[in-house]
């Protein structure tokens, strides 16, 4: 028997493992995932950019550490996945945008500095609705990216390319932006799982920004174990973001035994409806496994929860369309050359953009315009106030709440690009976290149908990570 | 669409019929965002959209605007607006000199760039 026929960890944390024990190499481990990449990627479109020379590299140097008595990391050696709006110095990030094609950060993200200490691989930079905006990866300047369990669905979005990286084993490790939804719905179309963690809790240094106050980065991973591990190692406060919260990293890994004996699982009864049969019979499945396995059921009522949608397309726009004036064509990326500085903005942006970005910085200007202020940004926001106070409530009575992560599982391409309050919906079950700042994970719970997967959602207060990690694992325990 | 298919019919059927239609439809009709207005928008936001874009983004923007109005009958008056979801507070450091970005690597990445400045055409005298 010779090496290569002992069983291959596929976690992140096997592969982290076998790397820091020394019975395997990162070279092989990062070679093996770019062989599965040569093999599908023309098909799949998971990445803008493979960094396969900057790859092997890496996991040499980290195979160096480990040959000389060193400790490289909790992710020694395994493959990141990264969603290709996070700065990484010298290396094109687009936002799958022709306003940035080519252009080059002169600075990494603070994530990218964190996943390097903790001796990761960035393997290549994902495919994404154009600046994150978008639930399919359909809006994407470079083209769509295929879902890795049927190629003629979406694999949802906007960090579809990151979730369908992880699906189709491209990588064990992704990492994703969630603005209204953009992780656990493709999380739960490509069948892994996906974690918004609580605002301010990773840091946004370099999240190439779409809506500041709902913007947040976080893991798509195979299993709940890894997501959990990553985001310990890219969690903690960055003095570099206004926003970070004040404290060290999120402690995950600890709750995950801990099953859920005596928590209180909430029931949202006056949820949104639109949610197909099919994903509504796998949530009610889920809590019959939390039941059985000692969670007490509690029925909640939250009724703003359904004017989630509005405030979220009023607000995210709102914010985009003062974020993307930057881009003019005088700093970076994108220039169409003009007689004057006007003329050349217009120019500029007009070819830049994509459609959707220009229907949303629209919107949002509209919003945000003298006469219309108070009657569009004005009461969205105070409907985000509502929303925050019907949770508030909701979590005095439950610990973590249970729903769908999307309406249905993955749609046929093409089937909502027409319509994009169509688009929108697809976001009215993970809206409501990213207004309140609070966390939501994703998780694999069957499949629904066409045989595809469905994801189930569990929301907690802020800073309740470690409870909804709690759960999340007990479901992935528990998943048909 | 509203708009096109009622002046679709003025001036070419029964005119009280329109006219009843007219009336009871005007007051949606006129709610709704006006191509004038995507226009003025576009420009705010340096857009240039061709005739085709606008009658389109007039559509899908009024379709938007229809569905948000499902917050238009909640009472909100005593509602403080929530602009972030946790309290900012001003972040502060040590008033003293760290280092910055190079200078010439961020410029390298200028769509032009002359003696260390990003060079832009003429701001003020030509069109507009």
């Amino acid at each position: 028997m010779t090496a290569d026929a002992a069983p291959l960890p596929t976690t992140a944390t096997g592969i982290a493992a076998a790397i820091r024990h020394g019975s395997v190499s990162a070279v092989d481990i990062v070679e093996r995932h770019l062989r599965e990449i040569d093999r599908r990627e023309p098909e799949i479109h998971a990445f803008n950019t493979v960094l396969a020379d900057e790859a092997r590299t890496r996991a040499a140097e980290i195979d160096a550490q480990v040959a000389a008595g060193g400790d490289p990391g909790p992710l020694a050696g395994v493959p990141v996945a990264l969603k290709d709006n996070m700065c990484t110095r010298g290396i094109p990030t687009t936002c799958s945008s022709r306003i940035l094609d080519g252009w080059k950060p002169p600075y990494d993200a603070t994530i990218v500095t964190k996943l390097r200490d903790a001796g990761a691989v960035v393997i290549g930079k994902t495919n994404l609705d154009e600046f994150a905006m978008g639930s399919s990866t359909e809006n994407s300047a470079f083209g769509a990216t295929h879902n890795p369990h049927d190629l003629s669905r979406v694999p949802g979005g906007s960090s579809g390319g990151s979730a369908a990286a992880v699906a189709a084993g491209f990588a064990p490790l992704g990492l994703g932006s969630d603005t209204g939804g953009s992780i656990r719905q493709p999380a739960a179309l490509c069948g892994v799982v996906g974690v918004k963690p609580t605002y301010g809790a990773v840091s946004r240094l370099g999240l190439i920004a779409f809506a500041s106050s709902l913007d947040q980065i976080g893991p798509l991973t195979n299993t709940v174990e890894d997501s959990a591990v990553l985001l310990e190692a890219i969690s903690g406060h960055d003095p570099l973001d206004s926003t970070s919260i004040a404290q060290g990293p999120l402690e995950l890994t600890s709750e995950l035994d801990r099953g859920v004996e005596g928590l209180r699982v909430g029931r949202i009864t006056d949820l949104p409806q639109g949610a197909s049969p099919d994903v509504i019979e796998r949530v009610d499945q889920a809590f019959d496994a939390l039941r059985d396995s000692g969670a007490t059921i509690v029925d909640v009522r939250v009724p703003a929860f359904t004017y989630g949608l509005t405030a979220y397309y009023l607000i995210a726009p709102a914010e985009a369309s003062s974020n993307l004036a930057r881009y003019d064509g005088v700093r970076f990326g994108l220039r169409e050359e003009a007689p004057d500085t006007n003329a050349m903005y217009m120019a500029t942006r007009t070819a830049g953009f994509g459609d959707e970005v220009k229907r949303r910085i629209m919107l949002g200007t509209y919003a945000l315009s003298a006469g219309y202020y108070d009657a569009y940004y004005g009461r969205a926001l105070k409907v985000r106030r509502r929303i925050a106070d019907d949770l508030a409530h909701a979590y005095a009575d439950a610990d973590v709440l249970v729903l769908p992560s999307s309406p249905s599982v993955a749609f046929p391409m093409g089937d909502k690009t027409a319509d994009p309050m169509s688009m929108y919906l697809c976001d009215t079950y993970t809206i409501p976290s990213n207004l309140t700042g609070h966390p939501g994970i994703s998780v694999p719970f069957g499949t629904g149908e066409a045989g595809l997967p469905v994801g189930v959602q569990v929301l907690a207060p802020a800073l309740g990570d470690g409870l909804m990690f709690r759960a999340a694992a007990e479901l992935e325990r528990r998943a048909p | 669409m509203h708009r096109i298919a009622l002046s679709g019919k003025i001036g070419t059927q029964n005119r009280t019929v329109v006219e009843e239609v007219w009336a009871v439809a005007s007051a949606l009709v006129s709610a709704r965002i006006t191509p004038d207005a995507v226009s003025k928008v576009a420009r705010l936001a340096r857009l240039t959209l061709s005739d085709a874009e606008l009658d389109r983004a007039t559509d899908q923007l009024a379709d938007m605007l229809d569905h948000f109005a499902d917050i238009d009958a909640l009472d909100l008056d005593d509602v403080q607006p929530m602009t972030q979801p946790t309290p900012l507070v001003n972040v502060l450091r040590d008033d003293v000199v760290q280092p910055g970005l190079d200078r010439d690597e961020v410029l390298a990445e200028a769509p032009r760039a002359e003696d260390g400045r990003f060079r832009v055409p003429p701001i003020v005298g030509l069109a507009e």
